[in-house]
């Protein structure tokens, strides 16, 4: 009872000061949606002033191959994320992803780029059923296929003893090592990605379903929307999003090394929250995510620009960073509120 | 309350879900040891014992933080790089003996719990970005405090420490047991261990009851910091190296495990120490029956993942069994 008296004292309160409230609120809003890419541009241009070799065509090239597997995780984990879940599996999947390719590979180009996808799409599509059907938390599902999937690794690799090579003259190598107008083909394949993610996100039933059911599950299912056959499809997507970057990541390194992707999960998770995307799920944006993982990957190098500093201060930074933009956003809407 | 008006034989399967919840992990480990004392050899030896107690140690301790955090529906994933923070902070003091050094490492762990309690409590962070943050920080940090060296320890009694035991017993196992006594005390009788259920349980009718839940809240990361650290030096001490970059690794997940095969829920409101050493035991017992029969490491790990499955599956059937 008390609670429906309550919004009506509050709109009474709200009329009063309301010119003053939505500037504020449009003020909070327009921060969260748009303050990484406003931070990402303010540090480039500082980067480019300070340093001679940071505004160079080499170095963007390195920034943009560095960024472009992690952009591509941290994609699906933006839809995950945008949708109220969470999938901390994608650093195995990663991992598993490119490990994949590397054995898959000795049966021509194409085995190499399905397996990971299948395997991974599979991977993700047990999240989703567990998420979805089982009604399990989100976080715990996919922290057991992050020891799952690391399991499924070490068995096909020897337990982590054995590193598979990959011809150089196959094509899905090329894939991984070519270039394409002087940029790496994997920053057009992540380019491409995040352009159909923007789409899909703003533009199709898929997208709007998502953002519903990250508003409110119950609210979701009972406007009729296919509430667990969305959750499938988001964490499928966010599976087959991690083993695409992780079968390209091995194509790059021309090996399917064992030991990567551990962490990686946070990094994305990281990148998400940093692009504006809210962890309780209801609101994001795709260009905000690539916005948060190049300012990761940029920060990562100006550090090593700064050469005198050890490299460990690139995690202290991130994390740093990460907390700042949190109690920014957390400030922000509660001052919208 | 609708379980009363169910179908007797729906019910009955609420019931029997509901014990298996709670008491799962206790059968668990029985059929375990019962199979072990069966088909391992050199399993019911004291020498035995102890090497799985004290791999277990650390974990637990670093649990029993962990499952006060998740009994206020939160979380702690900085715990890991917070052992290697005390870790990398012990070294820096043991010139001047044992009591400075281990001051300075578990001041370090308050410290790393006041700034993710300071984010949850005070500015409102979601507990998983909180301390995600200092999850991704604190192990860089703890490697600028090391200069990402891998430091000896030869300070003798860091070494009895380590290594020594009283009765038979190392002391790495009486710490962790002496410290689940009395976090066990702390939640069941109280006033903080209370509130700490009864905040977990439902936040804002707590504060609107007048419960300190912001002090209650940083308490409770604070411990948890406070148990990383001690878990972080008594994993030097074992290792007799202070090594900042593997310590504590991907320990979080390891503890958060122990924690609801123990059976406390992720959804709080619920506290299950006993549990909570139960699950740590049951862990370490699988993964060492599985490498006492050769069992790779990969296949112990699907096994992780399969338990925890059905560990949360099972606790499901709390919200089953109210709604």
């Amino acid at each position: 009872m008390t609670a429906t008296e309550r919004p009506t004292e509050e709109h009474a309160a709200d009329s009063v000061a309301a010119n003053r409230t939505t500037r504020r609120e449009r003020f909070a809003s327009q921060v969260q949606r748009r303050g990484s890419i406003v931070v990402l541009a303010l540090v480039v241009v500082i980067a480019s002033f300070s340093f001679d070799s940071f505004a160079t065509v080499g170095n963007a090239q390195n920034i943009a191959i560095q960024s472009s597997f992690l952009a591509i995780v941290a994609l699906g984990m933006t839809f995950v994320i945008i949708s109220g879940g969470i999938d901390l599996s994608v650093g195995s999947v990663y991992a598993l992803g490119g490990v994949l390719a590397a054995y898959g590979i000795q049966w021509g180009s194409l085995v190499g780029l399905l397996l990971p996808l299948v395997v991974c799409g599979a991977i993700g599509l047990l999240n989703g059923w567990l998420v979805a059907y089982g009604r399990l938390a989100p976080f715990i599902v996919t922290l057991a296929t992050l020891l799952g999937a690391r399991g499924l690794l070490l068995a096909i690799t020897d337990e982590g003893s054995t590193t598979r090579l990959m011809p150089r003259d196959d094509w899905l190598t090329k894939l991984g090592q070519g270039t394409f107008l002087g940029l790496g083909i994997p920053v057009w394949i992540t380019v491409v990605l995040f352009a159909i993610g923007m789409v899909v996100l703003q533009r199709t039933r898929f997208g709007h379903a998502t953002f519903a059911i990250g508003g409110s599950r119950e609210a979701a299912t009972l406007m009729g929307l296919p509430v667990a056959r969305n959750t499938m499809l988001l964490y499928l997507g966010s599976g087959l999003c991690a083993g695409l970057a992780g079968a390209l990541a091995a194509a790059y390194s021309a090996s399917g090394v064992t030991i990567v992707g551990e962490g990686l999960e946070l990094d994305a998770i990281a990148a998400v929250v940093i692009g504006g995307t809210l962890l309780t799920g209801g609101a994001g944006t795709v260009a905000g995510t690539l916005a948060g993982v190049l300012l990761l990957r940029v920060i990562q190098n100006v550090i090593n620009q700064i050469g005198t500093l050890s490299s460990h201060y690139q995690s202290v930074v991130s994390g740093a960073f990460l907390a700042v933009v949190v109690a920014v956003q957390a400030y922000l809407s509660r001052a919208s509120r | 309350m609708t379980t009363d008006i169910k179908a007797p034989q729906a019910r009955r399967r609420t019931d029997t879900r509901i014990w298996l919840r709670d008491n799962g992990v206790y059968v668990a480990i029985a059929v375990l040891v019962v199979y072990n004392l069966a088909f391992t050899e050199n399993f019911a030896t004291l020498a035995n014992l102890n090497t799985q107690l004290v791999q277990v140690a650390p974990v637990l301790i670093v649990a029993l933080g962990m499952a006060l955090v998740i009994g206020t529906e939160g979380v702690d994933l900085s715990v890991g790089s917070v052992m290697a923070i005390a870790a990398a902070t012990l070294p820096l003091y043991l010139g001047y003996g044992l009591f400075p050094a281990l001051a300075l490492a578990l001041v370090a762990g308050a410290l790393c719990g006041m700034a993710n309690g300071t984010l949850v409590a005070v500015v409102g962070i979601q507990p998983i970005v909180a301390t995600l943050a200092l999850l991704v920080g604190g192990r860089g940090l703890a490697l600028v405090f090391a200069d990402g060296q891998l430091k000896d320890i030869r300070n003798p009694e860091m070494l009895e420490l380590g290594a020594g035991k009283a009765l038979g017993i190392p002391y790495i196992v009486l710490i962790a047991a002496l410290l689940s006594v009395l976090v066990w005390l702390l939640v069941r009788y109280t006033t903080f261990g209370r509130q700490l259920v009864a905040i977990g349980g439902n936040r804002s009718a707590s504060a609107l009851a007048g419960l300190p839940v912001r002090r209650v809240l940083m308490l409770t990361y604070v411990i948890s910091g406070v148990l990383a650290a001690i878990a972080g030096v008594l994993a030097t001490a074992r290792l007799t190296a202070s090594d900042p970059s593997a310590i504590g690794n991907l320990f979080e997940l390891s503890a958060i495990t122990a924690v609801v095969v123990g059976g406390t829920p992720l959804s709080g409101g619920r506290v299950r120490i006993l549990g909570t050493v139960a699950g740590a035991v049951l862990m370490q017992l699988i993964a060492a029956t599985l490498i006492k029969h050769d069992l790779p490491d990969s296949t112990a790990q699907i096994v992780q993942a399969a338990i925890i499955v059905v560990a949360v599956y099972l606790q499901r059937s709390r919200s089953a069994g109210v709604a």
